[in-house]
C-alpha cells in the first residue's frame, strides 16, 4: 500500500499539476480560520492548535528518519530540546536588548538542532537498523542527564525561561497573545511543511527512500549509505529543533522534559499512529495524539493507559495507520460501493462500543481501587453512580467485554464481505 | 597508458580466505575492453565470491583488481561504482518500495552528478528522468514504470536488476547469473536483452545456464575450487579435457 502511493506520486504529478496547489492553498486557508471557528475561540482551543501544530513540524521531522530513511530513534527529543535550549537563549538575549524579533527565534532552534544533529548524526549514522536504534537511546539518556549535570548552561530542574514579548523590535508582529503565538507558529510550521516536503523530492531525499528500502542496493549505484544517512539525520535534527524552538516561544520555558525519552516515544507513537509511509501520516498522528492528551486527560486519570491501548491496536490492525486507513477507503470512495462498507462498520460499531464500554468500566474501577483508594471505591463513570467494591460492575463489564468480543467475532465476515463487494465495484 | 590498462579488468594473484577457509586461491584474469565474458563452474567454486571481491562487498584478502588500469581491491561498492563498475545480484536486489521508474531514476543520479544534492527538485532533473525513462524502454517495463518493484513479476524484477544495474552508464557490467529461476522462454528473452544491454560495454557474467553462456560470451573461464582451470574460446573450452572433468559431461555436446 505504501509502495502504491509512493509509485503513483510521479504520474499523478505530471497529470494534474494544478491541483495540489488549490488543495494546499485550501488547507493553509482553514488553518488560518481555525482560531477563529467554535471551540478554538477560547485561549485553550488555540494553545491545543498551537500544540498540534508544533507537534506536526516535530513529528515530521522524525518521519525523515523513520518513515523516509527506515532510521528508528528513540531519541529523537534530543533535537527538539536541544533546539529549545538555543531558541530559549536567543530569547534572554532579545529580552536584554539584542535588536531581533521574535519571530526569528526559531531559527535560532533550527540551528541549535542541524548542529546537535549534524555532531551526534556523525557518530549515530555510522551504524543503520538496532545499532542505530540503541545508540540513539543512549545519546537520549546522555543529554538528558546532561541537562542535570550542567546546569549553568541547561538551568537545571527549573530550566531556562525568557519572555517573548519583551523585544526592542517585532516590525509589527508582536508575539504576546496566544493568537499571535499560533499565528507566528503556524507560519513557521507550513515553511517547515513545505521545506520538508521539498527535502524528500530532491535527489537526496529520493535516495533515503532508496537507503530505506534497500541499504545495500544503493551502494552498488553509487551512494554511501552512511552519507545519506547522516544527510537526513541532519536535517531530522534541523526542523526537530525549529519545532524545539516554536515550543520556547509558547512555553516561555525550556526544561529537561524537552528532551526527555517520554518526548522521544510520544513522537514515534505520533508517526506510527498517523502513518509513516504517507509524508502527511506525522501530521495526523501530531494532530489526534496532541488532542488525546490534552482532552483525555481532562476525562480520566488513566488516559495514558488508554493511549497505550490505543497505540497497541492500531499496530496489531492498522499497521499502515490513520494515512494509510484513509486511502484505503478512498479506494472505495464510490458513493454506492461506500455505503455498504458503512453499513458494515455500523454493524460492527455495537459490538465494538459493548467491548470498550466494558473494558472502560473494568480500568476506570481498577484504577480507582488500585491508585486513588483515598477517594473511596463510591464513584461516578459518566452518569452512572456505581461502587466498585461491589461484584455487580464487574459482573455487567465482564459480561460486556467477553459478550462483546464474541458477538465481533460473528460480525467480522459481514465486514469483510461488504469489503469484497466494494473492492469489486470500485 | 601502461600495459595495465590495455584490460578494462584485470586480476591477479586475488586471494579470499574467511577464516580458515580458503574461497578465492589466486585467480588471474584479464577481460579486453567490449569483450563478453563469462565465468563457469559447479556451485561452491567461488563465482559469486569472486563478483564480491571485484564489487567491492568484500575486501580480497591478497591480490590486486584493477579496472582500467586503477587499483581497486579493497575500496568501497560505491567508490568501485564510480569508477564505472556497476554489478547485479543472484538474488533480486531492488529498491521494493520504490516505483520502478524511481528505482532506474535513483541508479542514474549519481553518474548525472547530482551526488547528494538538497536543493533541487529531482522531478525538474530532466536528464536523469530521461535516462531513467531511456532504460525502462530498453528493458521492456515502460508499462509497469508507476508501479512500486515490489509488487513485479519475478521475471519482471529480473529486468529491473538488470536495468538498475546498466542505468549509470558503467562501462563494465557484472552479472551475477541473470537468468536464475526463469523459464526457457524468459531465458531467451533476457539474453536478448543483455546482448542489447551490453553492445559497446565489457560484461562479465557468472551463470548456470550453459545455452545462456555459450550464446553470449566471447570467452569463458572455468572457476573450480577458488582457481581458474581455464579461459578460453567457447569452442575450444567444450573440448578442454580438464574442464570436462571438472564438469563429468555435463556440457552440452551439441
Amino acid at each position: 500500500m505504501s509502495g502504491a502511493t509512493a509509485a503513483g506520486e510521479h504520474g499523478a504529478r505530471s497529470a494534474v499539476p494544478g491541483r495540489r496547489t488549490w488543495r494546499l492553498l485550501a488547507a493553509v486557508a482553514l488553518l488560518v480560520a481555525l482560531p477563529y471557528l467554535p471551540g478554538f475561540q477560547s485561549d485553550f482551543g488555540r494553545s491545543l492548535l498551537t500544540q498540534m501544530a508544533i507537534a506536526a513540524v516535530f513529528a515530521l521531522s522524525f518521519n525523515l528518519l523513520f518513515g523516509q530513511t527506515g532510521l528508528l530513534s528513540f531519541g529523537h527529543a534530543v533535537y527538539f530540546g536541544l533546539g529549545g535550549y538555543a531558541a530559549i537563549g536567543l530569547m534572554r538575549a532579545i529580552n536584554h536588548g539584542l535588536p531581533l524579533p521574535m519571530l526569528a527565534v526559531p531559527l535560532a532552534g533550527a540551528a541549535g538542532g542541524l548542529l546537535a544533529g549534524a555532531v551526534f548524526g556523525a557518530v549515530t549514522t555510522r551504524r543503520a537498523g538496532t545499532i542505530f536504534a540503541l545508540i540513539s537511546l543512549g545519546v537520549g539518556e546522555l543529554v538528558y542527564a546532561a541537562t542535570f549535570m550542567l546546569p549553568g548552561i541547561f538551568g537545571g530542574e527549573e530550566g531556562i525561561t525568557a519572555s517573548r514579548t519583551r523585544a526592542t523590535v517585532d516590525f509589527g508582529f508582536p508575539l504576546g497573545s496566544q493568537l499571535q503565538v499560533y499565528y507566528a507558529v503556524l507560519l513557521w510550521t507550513v515553511a517547515a511543511a513545505l521545506a520538508m516536503y521539498a527535502f524528500t523530492r530532491t535527489p537526496a531525499g529520493r535516495m533515503c527512500n532508496a537507503v530505506r528500502d534497500n541499504p545495500e542496493r544503493a551502494e552498488f549505484i553509487g551512494y554511501n549509505t552512511q552519507r545519506v544517512r547522516f544527510i537526513a539525520f541532519a536535517m531530522a535534527g534541523l526542523f526537530a529543533g525549529l519545532a524545539g524552538g516554536l515550543h520556547a516561544i509558547n512555553y516561555e520555558i525550556v526544561s529537561a522534559d524537552a528532551v526527555s525519552a517520554q518526548r522521544s516515544g510520544t513522537v514515534l507513537i505520533m508517526a506510527y499512529i498517523g502513518g509513516a509511509a504517507y509524508f502527511i501520516g506525522p501530521i495526523l498522528g501530531a494532530i489526534v495524539i496532541t488532542w488525546l492528551q490534552s482532552s483525555l486527560s481532562d476525562y480520566t486519570s488513566a488516559w495514558l493507559l488508554y493511549l497505550g491501548v490505543f497505540f497497541i491496536v492500531m499496530i496489531l490492525y492498522a499497521p499502515s495507520g490513520l494515512a494509510g486507513l484513509i486511502v484505503m477507503h478512498r479506494r472505495v470512495a464510490r458513493p454506492r460501493a461506500l455505503a455498504g462498507v458503512l453499513a458494515a462498520y455500523g454493524i460492527a460499531l455495537v459490538p465494538l462500543a459493548l467491548m470498550a464500554g466494558g473494558a472502560i468500566l473494568a480500568i476506570e474501577m481498577g484504577y480507582r481501587l488500585s491508585t486513588q483508594p483515598e477517594l473511596g471505591t463510591r464513584m461516578r463513570l459518566l452518569w452512572m453512580p456505581l461502587d466498585a467494591a461491589s461484584p455487580s460492575p464487574w459482573i455487567v463489564a465482564a459480561v460486556a467485554l467477553v459478550g462483546g468480543l464474541l458477538l465481533f467475532r460473528a460480525v467480522v465476515p459481514v465486514v469483510a464481505s461488504a469489503w469484497e463487494r466494494a473492492a469489486a465495484r470500485a | 597508458m601502461t600495459m595495465a590498462a590495455a584490460y578494462a579488468l584485470e586480476l591477479s594473484g586475488v586471494e579470499k580466505r574467511f577464516g580458515a577457509t580458503e574461497i578465492i586461491r589466486g585467480v588471474s584474469l584479464g577481460i579486453a575492453r567490449g569483450e563478453r565474458h563469462a565465468i563457469i563452474g559447479p556451485n561452491g567454486a567461488g563465482k559469486s565470491t569472486l563478483f564480491n571481491l571485484i564489487s567491492g562487498r568484500y575486501a580480497p584478502t591478497r591480490g590486486s583488481i584493477r579496472l582500467d588500469g586503477e587499483e581497486i581491491a579493497g575500496a568501497r561498492p560505491f567508490a568501485i561504482n564510480r569508477r564505472g563498475l556497476a554489478r547485479s545480484f543472484q538474488v533480486t536486489n531492488i529498491f521494493p518500495r520504490l516505483s520502478v521508474f524511481e528505482n532506474l531514476r535513483c541508479s542514474v543520479l549519481w553518474s548525472l552528478g547530482y551526488r547528494y544534492c538538497f536543493w533541487r527538485n529531482a522531478d525538474a532533473l530532466r536528464d536523469a528522468g530521461e535516462c531513467a525513462l531511456a532504460t525502462l524502454e530498453h528493458i521492456g517495463l515502460t508499462a509497469r514504470r508507476d508501479e512500486a518493484a515490489g509488487v513485479l513479476t519475478y521475471a519482471e524484477q529480473r529486468a529491473l536488476e538488470i536495468g538498475i544495474t546498466i542505468a549509470g552508464g558503467a562501462q563494465v557490467i557484472l552479472l551475477d547469473e541473470p537468468t536464475a529461476g526463469m523459464s526457457r522462454g524468459e531465458a531467451d528473452q533476457a539474453v536478448a536483452l543483455i546482448r542489447r544491454v551490453s553492445e559497446g560495454r565489457t560484461l562479465v557474467i557468472v551463470e548456470h545456464d550453459m545455452s545462456v553462456v555459450f550464446g553470449l560470451a566471447n570467452r569463458i573461464s572455468v572457476l573450480v575450487y577458488g582457481e581458474i582451470i581455464a579461459t578460453d574460446a567457447p569452442e575450444r573450452i567444450r573440448d578442454n579435457a580438464a574442464v570436462q572433468a571438472a564438469y563429468l559431461g555435463t556440457l552440452p555436446d551439441a
